[in-house]
């Protein structure tokens, strides 16, 4: 017969953002075990609150089922004496085993016979099964870990009680001081604890106590209060899902309801009021059709709509201050200049063994001309760029920023604009911080590209010179995500810089406007091109591309992000050609042969008048004639051309050979080979890839 | 709601609400602070073995937040409603839950909430986790189950109630500046604090003498570390007060750099650490008398004894080891 089994762990309230990978984690955990169990069930159902994470397993087994394993024991010689008679460890192994000698066979086993006995395990129930939950839910995990009371267990929240309830029948185990039984607890104010009868009552037994258990019920119920006070009102909303997951999570039993503020407060930017509203109130904001930000909010109470209008009178009181205190900001900081704030930065610091926050900007300033030079931007693009460059950070001393932190960028694109700066330069300045997540959208604008590049670089260079390298999950800085966002820039815009081995012309051009750092930038600097390809790799298998093309292309010394994204796309195009394979193995065989040559003073020139076949005049020409049009082709069309020698290359191979008795013309021939070599490593390590 | 409480009500109330709940009634620390926490009602009494439930108010100063008095809700100086028990109870939440009962905060007429806020103060190695309290969407209290205290693991577990009394008592007085508010009969908030309000601000952004203060905060760091190694945890604790007091004063003028700061900050740590170092053996000297299950109070003496001796055996032979090192 199948079962249903019901596990309920009441807890304090857990975080909200914690709630729903805590049940998934709970599923996948019980899950597992009971797969390891061997017990079969249909299907296990999710419920979770503020206050609780259950699941309802469904068409579960009676039991495991029962097996009949053979198990091996000692030697013959070891289990009977001369005699016959079985020794000590005969008994012992089938007592262990729960047979008696009676029970024993001989099996032979390379020529050695051995003891063995069948044995028939009976299945557990499946009670006695679920017995070990204990220990499931004992080893879960949470982002942040908590005792209470007496206890050394860690957990999210204490543990108040726990429902098992197998049908109809209570499986009994203890966590701490709190045993299972059948009795769960309604809504914290208006239910009631509430014994549960049947593991299938339990949504419906909850729902009568003002708990809705179903995640995504309760969601619902809001989203649909909601709409209903949009079309009663004739509003609008931008639904933000992260806040409608978070408010979902934060009650039991909902019930919306609409508030206002005074209308004064819409001369605030959008930005600060939706953040002075979402965050601290996890309320949502509403607009009219014209897309206009209205004095009115939505919020979510957890419980019924009695008393209703004290709860929306208090919050409505709860945002005056926020709001006011907003206000205040805003008015005052548009009193002083952006070059005050600027210069406040010198107090602040970006990091304790870095510099001030103003240093930090007077470095990518130098870093961001660099990098404008390469990119041949325009006088004006240029001169923007410094302007931002030298201001993108000053928002962070402003009293609006100082309050809501999440707005830095934010406010700094808004104050500079109606401080009169130009709209590029503002927007960099909001741009700079973009992408903010692996996927976070880029600096939709150049001089923001720029400066997001030259920023993240600035502080992968600087915290690398001080020692402080991310390892393992130790990446305080977020440097690999500032490093990945540097590479997904530089992904979209196809600019071909050398970011990843910048270090040693920045810390000239520092030292050239005399900004040389406390620390030395080339301290580690090694490092950060093998970190820059790592992080080359994780964009790579966001790609789909081949492990293989991947290899080959991240095996490169070249310090330009975009040659490299260019080999991988290269490759992948090409990989399944007629002919890829006979091409490639053709250069990967000049790649194995240059590694033999040993030029520690640079490649020399190659002499023509020490070739002794035409071959060699032939390869010598056709690298020749490549390597001067390298720079004017599409690293696509240098890699064709490039194929296009492979014939030329074998016939090379075949009439020479490379490494000649006398010494200057193994030198000549290595010297070649050298100089297409660093052509075709200009696509990686061909040699990692797999061509059959 | 009847007739509405007073400030002074309200701290009656609660007063007598939590001493019903075994919680003993102390009185406001004599010396300057930011927090009730930092009171040693509570920072020392978290620390240890021994069993502590405690209530009071504490006065708490916060130089970088006074306005002037011009401000409805920013203080040079607020009043917290400070609640501790140690191990915490099972029922803490329903226990909190009830004082808002007396105080006639009906549970079914408001909306309240348990949110997600864990506490940190790292000047004094302190870490917690827990909720703020929302009332209808204004935060009234902080929640904390203590986890670290003066860089000790906790155990048992405090429980830590903090009562915003000003927030609280504007919610219940249905006034929106705290000036407003009515202390007692006849005598508003605005009477007795506006005037230290402003006086305060005007000295902390604009008066304080900056050389004496810092040369204050290394007089105390230097006595403070003096007490220590006599074991003179209290008058030891009191400078770690005042260096901290004393830091918020310079920091309030803009005196202390950022990177300054977290040097400053460091100090106090290592002071607040060997303190509650201290504190725990000084206690374990006088048996944990506050343990009053005999058999108990013999084991845990037994077993804190142990720890001191091992922790004595290892700093003698690193002591050695150093020793033979210098030679």
């Amino acid at each position: 017969m199948a079962h249903s089994y019901l596990l309920e762990i009441g807890l304090e309230e857990m975080p909200a953002h914690v709630v729903t990978p805590s049940i998934k984690q709970l599923h996948e955990r019980v899950a597992q075990y009971l797969k390891e169990q061997r017990i079969d069930f249909a299907k296990i159902q999710e419920f979770a609150t503020p206050r609780r994470l259950a699941l309802l397993i469904t068409g579960l087994a009676d039991k495991q089922p029962d097996v009949n394993e053979s198990v091996k024991g000692p030697a013959k010689k070891i289990a009977q004496d001369a005699d016959g008679n079985w020794t000590k460890a005969a008994i012992g192994f089938t007592r262990g085993q729960g047979v008696s000698v009676d029970d024993i066979e001989f099996k032979e086993i390379k020529g050695v016979e051995y003891v063995y006995v069948e044995k028939h395990v009976d299945g557990k129930p499946v009670a006695e099964v679920l017995h070990g939950l204990k220990d499931v839910i004992e080893a879960m995990n949470f982002p942040t870990m908590m005792k209470w009371g007496r206890h050394s267990l860690q957990f999210v929240r204490p543990i108040r009680w726990l429902v098992s309830l197998l049908d109809d029948e209570v499986v009994p185990f203890s966590i701490l001081d709190v045993t299972a039984g059948r009795m769960t607890r309604g809504h914290r104010f208006l239910g009631h604890d509430v014994e549960i009868k049947h593991a299938e009552d339990y949504e419906a037994e909850l729902n009568n106590d003002f708990v809705i258990a179903n995640q995504k019920q309760r969601k619902n119920l809001i989203k649909s209060q909601i709409d209903e006070i949009l079309a009663e009102n004739d509003w609008i909303i931008d639904w933000d899902e992260d806040l409608l997951e978070e408010v979902n999570n934060l009650v039991e039993w909902p019930t919306s309801f609409a508030g206002s503020f005074d209308e004064k407060y819409l001369v605030l930017p959008e930005e600060v009021l939706i953040t002075s509203m979402k965050d601290n109130q996890r309320f949502f904001c509403v607009r009219d059709h014209e897309g206009k930000l209205l004095p009115h909010f939505i919020a979510v109470r957890n419980g019924n709509s009695d008393y209703l209008e004290n709860v929306i009178k208090g919050n409505e009181r709860v945002l005056v201050p926020r709001l006011e205190d907003a206000k205040f900001f805003y008015e005052e900081d548009q009193k002083i200049t952006i070059d005050q704030y600027v210069a406040r930065l010198k107090k602040v610091s970006f990091h304790d063994k870095i510099s001030s926050m103003y240093d930090k900007m007077a470095r990518t300033a130098v870093l961001a001309q660099l990098l404008g030079q390469k990119l041949n931007l325009s006088d004006e693009e240029m001169a923007d760029l410094d302007r931002a460059a030298h201001i993108y950070k000053f928002d962070l001393t402003t009293q609006m920023v100082g309050e809501f932190a999440e707005l830095q960028g934010v406010m700094g694109e808004i104050y500079a604009k109606l401080l009169g700066e130009k709209a590029d330069v503002a927007a960099a300045i909001k741009e700079h911080y973009m992408p903010i997540s692996a996927e976070g959208e880029l600096p939709a604008g150049k001089i923001g590209a720029v400066l997001a590049i030259a920023d993240k670089l600035d502080s992968i260079i600087s915290f690398f010179a001080v020692d402080m390298i991310p390892s393992g999950s130790n990446d305080p800085y977020a440097l690999r995500r500032q490093a990945y966002g540097i590479v997904r820039i530089i992904a979209a815009r196809g600019w071909h810089l050398p970011v990843m081995g910048m270090a040693a012309e920045f810390a000239e051009a520092l030292a050239a406007q005399g900004l040389t750092p406390e620390f030395d930038v080339l301290h580690n600097a090694e490092q950060v091109h093998a970190f820059f390809l790592d992080r080359l790799k994780q964009f790579f298998n966001t790609q789909d591309l081949r492990y293989d093309v991947i290899d080959a292309v991240v095996d490169t010394k070249s310090d330009d992000i975009a040659n490299v994204l260019a080999a991988a796309e290269t490759l992948d195009a090409h990989k399944d050609d007629d002919g890829f394979k006979e091409d490639v193995e053709a250069l990967t065989r000049v790649l194995r042969i240059a590694k033999k040559a040993d030029f520690k003073d640079g490649v020399p020139a190659v002499d023509p008048a020490k070739f002794q076949n035409p071959s060699e005049t032939e390869l010598f020409d056709l690298v020749a004639s490549l390597n001067k049009k390298w720079d004017t082709q599409t690293l696509a069309q240098n890699f064709a051309d490039l194929r296009a020698m492979a014939p030329a290359i074998t016939n090379y191979f075949e009439e020479n050979m490379i490494m000649d008795k006398d010494e200057s013309i193994r030198s000549n021939r290595l010297a070649l080979l050298q100089q297409l070599a660093d052509d075709v490593y200009a696509l990686g390590n061909l040699d990692k890839l797999i061509v059959k | 709601m009847s007739k509405k409480l007073t400030v002074q009500e309200i701290i009656f109330t609660l007063e007598k609400y939590w001493a019903d709940q075994g919680c003993m009634l102390m009185q406001a620390y004599d010396n300057e602070k930011g927090a009730g926490t930092m009171s040693p009602y509570t920072f020392l009494r978290a620390i240890g073995p021994e069993p502590w439930n405690v209530a009071y108010v504490e006065p708490s100063r916060r130089p970088a937040d006074g306005r002037y008095g011009e401000n409805p809700n920013r203080l040079y100086q607020h009043h917290q409603f400070q609640v501790l028990m140690k191990p915490s109870p099972d029922n803490i939440q329903e226990l909190y839950l009830g004082s808002l009962k007396q105080l006639g905060i009906e549970p079914l007429e408001h909306d309240i909430r348990f949110v997600e806020d864990n506490w940190e103060n790292p000047s004094m190695g302190c870490a917690g986790v827990g909720w703020e309290i929302w009332l209808d969407g204004m935060e009234v209290t902080q929640f904390t189950y203590f986890q670290v205290v003066g860089e000790l693991q906790m155990d048992p577990v405090a429980a830590e109630v903090t009562y915003g009394l000003e927030r609280l008592a504007e919610y219940i007085q249905n006034v929106d500046s705290v000036y407003d508010l009515e202390w007692a009969d006849g005598v508003k908030y605005g009477d007795i604090f506006k005037e230290p309000e402003y006086e305060h601000s005007k000295y902390s952004f604009e008066e304080s003498n900056q050389d004496m203060l810092l040369q204050e905060f290394n007089d105390y760091e230097a006595e403070a570390k003096r007490l220590i190694k006599l074991g003179l945890v209290h008058p030891a604790y009191d400078y770690v007060l005042k260096c901290s007091h004393t830091f918020n004063l310079l920091d309030a003028r803009g005196a202390v750099s950022v990177t300054e700061r977290a040097g400053y900050l460091h100090r106090i740590r290592i002071m607040a650490k060997s303190i509650a170092k201290a504190f725990v053996e000084e206690r374990r000297k006088r048996g944990f008398p506050l343990i009053h299950d005999e058999k108990e109070r013999q084991a845990t003496v037994e077993k804190y004894t142990k720890l001191a001796e091992k922790a004595a055996a290892r700093a003698a032979k690193q002591a050695a080891k150093a020793k033979k090192e210098d030679k």
